[in-house]
């Protein structure tokens, strides 16, 4: 069976590849259907939803189209959760993978490092951060990296040190292959599948991580995010709810399609011996 | 001669008959039954060994008669009596009745066997627990006098012990313990000495002949030794693809095999081990080892102390060319420390090595890349020895790659090499396309790319079936022959080292505890430790001969 | 004596983790942009140049960094966390006196998250087949995608505004003078939807853990080994697959704290809750950076409180760590 067949045959990741799509479609789209920025105050505050046409949605507590927030908030989350995750794969993976293969004094300080990282709560942290480094997309992007490459780090470390070991990474060396050849040609592509999971569900948590920051008035102020969208709702929650309702559902329907979609890589690329699925 | 049979059978009534057996396997396994219309019986009194190599479904009648098979395997046609009832057709609590009751079980893998959070008292108590036999305070007697019974050192202790605390054979002998508390009428053994070293095998051995004599219980003994079924089987049947090959009296049956694959089974294990006499192709000194010497420190920790294992102690010997030497230990030896210093893929604490002149112990970096072509190593594991993600053509062409040999030459090289050792054109696939030997094959075809002076097998013949076993080492004598290789055969198995080597060195704690040529080392050992290595050796004339003239005088 | 040393340990390594974090700390006050006084000040007292002058002179910032360094240790040594203009009053004041609260909400959350978690987790693996076990997974993973603080948002919505159950922010109910067991309860009743929603997002981990854990659990050969026996399957189930089982659990559970930590951040806010989350939402809207640094450090140790708990308890269950070998 190849690739693609073993995805298929987890139904939960066929949905999430829809509902991901979806969403990555209403992000592209979003500058067909709502040109003008979210963040023109067009119509009365408070339009409930189909009240008006062009407002599906209604409108929010300045009057802002919440349809368009939603469509362009979209774009939002899914650049900074890809980019913080690039980021964060970028930093995680060398450091865990020299760690885990060269050992040592290396490899001491960088588990005495993600040690550090795991017992501070890592969203205080990016609050922290966010908040020193004055909030914009930039500095989003960066604490959310910083906040996210230890798992990456630990997980390399832990596959390059199985793997090292192994007997065709010996044999490599046996015949004279150098460190960095083994590294990459030997190693690496062995090591790919747990990271290739890893990664799709970082993108889920910074997402999370994201719409969190915004929530608490830490978003780019020249972005509309949904978390900024739910913040700002916030304390007219009892007149109108549908402006907290509909862009926390769009999270958690993205978060949840990069869950199950994270899911179906991991039986694509690791097929269990065991019928059963654990 | 052979120990079982000193016990006649009790009765003619069998204890337990599996008629017509047929088990299902789900879809998509090898084949589509685990076992076919198997039928032999295990009589009262008897200890029957079941024979086969992996695959065979040896296993797979005892686990039916347990009620144990694994999820997507059921039983689809037959019977198994025992005691008057169908055991196929029991509900699960029926089946619960029976387990440690009347009929006991022991397993292959004593280290993962045991609930790692109970300790070892509590573990045997469950048995009476299960069956609602005897009080708390006779439960506690009765577990020590069990320990006792298998052999325990120390049992008071070893009662309270938590089992990560026991070492393998330990811990086969509490699990012995645990499927006698109730003097079931059949035990049931799951290849259980397998996992374990010679000598604790023998022992082992020795117990469960020990404990039938004493019980009278019934022996069902799955293995795929051979020579097993020499030291200890009353009746054998040999299994192939699920399917019973040969049945009958175990005596008949090792002295007039009837079926072609019996033959095969009995001579790829002959138990009259005595290697000919041989000598060197020439007297060139092509290797020489002196005074290498390697200890292992364990950091410890919070919870353990500092500990030094000296797996290498003072070794020294010297390899001609053309000469064949297997080094033999038991785990722990150091016999595959010292293989992988002289790969230099560990480094000695000190010591020298010199190939051709050069030693190699000093070497390091870049001058030590350009000469470890020199000395190449076949691996263990067929499985793990060769990158899943790589074509076996590349991944025997990258050695001469990696020593500046164009690619596309290398490439062609590798093929000529497959064809060598019997498998051309195959350069293109993938190693899971291929057997376990199949792929040792590729690995002896990788070591000799860079045409090395001395070739390190490293137990290259342990993870396979005999049958299979048998192939490669002629392929490796084939070889020699054709290529004037010298080999340097490292095995705990000094059955394997008997057909090919011409010197035989025996390790034991990281020294050399006697080497010469393997006829002499076979026939008149000098030192007690190559002895009892011998005697260890199942089925061995000698070692039962002595074994039972010891029962005799009791 | 062995469970002695692995707690003195722990207490070294807590220290040392803090010891590093007011480095930290002092690094980010001098990395922001603007003047390093005017960040301690925050927003507030920025405008107030005595204010300013006061704490350049307590910090010596124009000294060298080492010597501000020093300074900023031996304070963080004495219990001196700056001050807090906006509100006037110290730092660590501020923080002791919320403090319980958040103590209160991730202690219950935390317990309630790992009993709920694992009974679900456990149940889900008895059903792996069936249809109630698929749907266990399915909440369970709805759960794990959900956004904390919208969920809270919502709860708030339905269980407060829509039915009335339950009361939507706060610690209490303002107004009334309830002493012993009727404070007791009504803190209760406040607690019930702060407590669950910040619970739910591990509750969800350790249902998917526990359940993945069992079953591998009942693959072992020592699972084998007892029914082998003629044990009863509820006995193999609590005492050899569920004891096994949860050894990893113990050990996520000191990782999730952290998560627990920053998601009262979010809950406090939602819920009005008086505790160090909500100061912290206020310290940002105030920009009051002191207060902030001060907050995440004792965030880390609480942090660092439950990490050794659950390492306790770890040496307590596994006994490779209880006995010597």
């Amino acid at each position: 069976m190849n690739f693609f067949a073993r995805f298929a045959q987890n139904r939960g990741a066929l949905v999430g590849l829809i509902i991901l799509t979806i969403i990555i479609l209403m992000a592209i789209t979003a500058p067909l259907f709502f040109p003008e920025s979210p963040w023109r105050m067009l119509q009365r505050p408070f339009l409930t939803p189909f009240e008006v046409d062009g407002f599906p949605m209604g409108t929010d507590t300045m009057g802002r189209n919440v349809a368009a927030g939603l469509m362009h908030g979209a774009w939002v989350s899914l650049l900074i959760g890809l980019v913080s995750t690039t980021v964060a794969l970028l930093i995680g993976l060398p450091l865990g993978a020299i760690a885990g293969y060269y050992g040592g004094l290396l490899d001491d300080a960088l588990m005495r490092f993600t040690e550090f990282f795991q017992t501070i709560p890592s969203f205080a942290l990016a609050i922290v951060l966010v908040a020193i480094m004055q909030p914009s997309v930039t500095s989003i992007v960066l604490a959310i990296a910083l906040v996210s490459w230890p798992p990456v780090a630990r997980l390399v470390r832990a596959e390059f040190m199985s793997l090292r070991n192994r007997e065709y990474v010996e044999a490599a060396r046996l015949v004279g292959q150098g460190n960095t050849t083994i590294i990459l040609r030997q190693i690496l592509p062995n090591a790919m599948s747990p990271i290739i999971v890893l990664a799709s569900l970082m993108v889920a948590t910074a997402i999370l991580l994201e719409s969190s920051l915004s929530f608490l008035g830490l978003g780019d102020p020249n972005v509309m995010s949904w978390g900024y969208m739910i913040g700002a709702a916030r304390t007219v929650i009892r007149q109108a709810w549908w402006l907290s309702f509909f862009p926390g559902l769009a999270i958690l329907l993205t978060v949840l399609a990069l869950n199950l979609v994270g899911e179906g890589l991991d039986d694509a690329l690791n097929p269990k011996l065991s019928r059963e699925r654990s | 001669m052979n120990k079982g049979n000193h016990i006649a059978s009790t009765t003619d009534t069998p204890l337990l008959s599996l008629q017509d057996l047929t088990i299902a396997l789900p879809k998509g396994a090898d084949r589509a039954y685990a076992v076919e219309n198997l039928s032999y019986d295990v009589l009262c009194g008897e200890i029957l060994c079941v024979v086969g190599e992996s695959g065979s479904g040896k296993s797979m009648a005892a686990n039916a008669v347990m009620g144990l098979l694994p999820k997507g395997v059921r039983p689809v046609g037959g019977k198994a009596m025992f005691a008057g009832q169908d055991l196929l057709s029991i509900t699960e609590k029926q089946h619960r009745e029976l387990r440690g009751l009347r009929i006991g079980m022991i397993f292959q893998e004593p280290m993962t066997a045991l609930n790692p959070l109970m300790r070892v008292g509590a573990q045997i108590n469950e048995v009476f627990e299960a069956h609602s036999q005897l009080n708390r305070a006779e439960r506690g007697a009765k577990a020590l006098e069990l320990l006792k019974e298998v052999g325990l050192p120390d049992p008071e202790k070893a009662i309270r012990a938590y089992p990560f605390q026991l070492s393998g054979g330990q811990r086969q002998r509490v699990m012995i313990a645990m499927a006698l508390a109730l003097e079931p009428e059949l035990l049931i053994a799951d290849e259980p000495t397998t996992a374990l070293d010679v000598t604790t095998q023998a022992q082992i051995l020795d117990l469960i002949i020990d404990l039938q004599k004493r019980h009278g219980m019934a022996v069902m003994f799955i293995t795929h030794d051979f020579g097993v079924v020499a030291e200890i089987a009353t009746r054998v049947c040999v299994m192939r693809h699920g399917q019973i090959i040969e049945l009958g009296e175990a005596k008949e049956v090792l002295a007039n095999p009837q079926h072609e694959y019996t033959r095969a089974l009995i001579e790829a294990i002959p138990s009259d081990i005595v290697p000919d006499a041989r000598g060197a192709e020439t007297d060139t000194l092509l290797l020489d080892v002196k005074g290498l010497n390697k200890v292992f420190r364990s950091s410890g920790g919070l919870f353990k102390p500092a500990r030094e294992v000296h797996a290498l102690d003072n070794v020294s010997f010297s390899l001609a060319k053309g000469e064949t030497i297997g080094i033999v230990g038991e785990s722990g030896s150091g016999k595959s420390t010292l293989g992988r210093c002289i790969v230099r893929l560990e480094t000695p604490d000190s010591g020298t090595m010199s190939l051709s002149g050069i030693d190699f112990m000093q070497l390091n970096g870049e001058s030590l890349r350009r000469e470890r072509k020199r000395v190449q190593m076949i691996f263990q594991d067929p499985y793990a020895s060769l990158n899943p993600r790589t074509r076996v053509g590349m991944a025997i062409a990258q050695g001469p790659i990696a020593n500046g040999v164009p690619k596309k030459k290398a490439l062609i090289q590798a093929d000529d090499l497959l064809e060598l050792v019997g498998l051309a054109n195959t350069a293109n696939r993938f190693p899971h396309e291929f057997s376990g030997g199949q792929r040792q094959r590729i690995g002896i075809a990788r070591a000799l790319a860079l045409e090395p002076e001395l070739i390190v097998a490293d137990e290259a013949v342990s993870a396979l079936d005999v049958s299979i076993q048998a192939q490669i080492l002629k392929l490796l004598e084939d070889l020699k022959q054709k290529l004037s290789l010298s080999l340097l055969f490292i095995t705990h198995d000094l059955r394997v080292a008997a057909q090919i080597c011409d010197h035989i060195i025996v390790m034991q704690h990281g020294r050399i505890v006697e080497q010469g040529p393997a006829r002499d080392v076979f026939l008149a050992p000098q030192q007690a430790y190559t002895r009892q290595l011998l005697e260890a050796i199942p089925g061995r004339p000698e070692a039962t001969e002595t074994a039972a003239q010891q029962r005799g005088s009791e | 004596m062995l469970y002695a040393r692995l707690i003195i340990m722990r207490l070294l390594k807590a220290v040392v983790v803090l010891f590093l974090i007011v480095i930290f700390n002092f690094f980010l006050i001098h990395m922001a942009p603007g003047d390093p006084a005017v960040v301690m000040a925050g927003e507030a007292g920025a405008t107030d140049a005595e204010f300013l002058n006061q704490l350049r002179e307590q910090f010596g910032l124009d000294q060298p960094l080492y010597v501000q360094l020093w300074n900023y240790v031996s304070g963080i040594a004495t219990l001196d966390f700056g001050y807090s203009y906006r509100q006037q009053t110290p730092v660590f004041d501020l923080i002791m006196d919320r403090l319980p609260a958040t103590l209160l909400l991730t202690g219950t959350a935390f317990v309630m998250s790992l009993g709920l978690g694992i009974l679900a987790g456990s149940m889900a693996a008895a059903r792996a087949k069936k249809l109630s076990g698929s749907l266990i997974m399915a909440l369970a993973l709805v759960f794990y995608a959900t956004p904390l603080f919208w969920v809270a948002l919502m709860a708030v919505m339905l269980f407060s505004v829509q039915l009335e159950w339950l009361p939507a922010y706060g610690y209490y109910t303002v107004g009334t003078d309830l002493t012993g067991f009727a404070l007791a309860l009504d803190i209760g009743q406040h607690l019930i939807l702060p407590a669950t929603t910040l619970a739910l997002f591990s509750m969800a981990v350790y249902t998917r853990m526990t359940r993945t854990s069992m079953l591998e659990a009942s693959q072992q050969d020592y699972v084998k080994t007892a029914r082998a026996k003629g044990l009863a399957p509820g006995v193999i189930q609590r005492r050899h697959i569920l004891r096994n089982a949860l050894l990893p659990i113990i050990t996520l559970a000191g990782l999730q704290a952290g998560q627990m930590v920053g998601g009262a951040i979010l809950t406090e806010t939602v819920f009005a809750w008086p505790g160090i989350g909500r100061l912290m939402f206020e310290a940002l809207m105030q920009r009051d950076y002191n207060l902030l640094l001060g907050i995440f450090f004792f965030s880390a140790a609480l942090v660092i409180v439950f990490n050794i708990i659950t390492d306790l308890v770890y040496g307590l269950v596994d006994p490779r760590i209880k006995e010597s070998s």
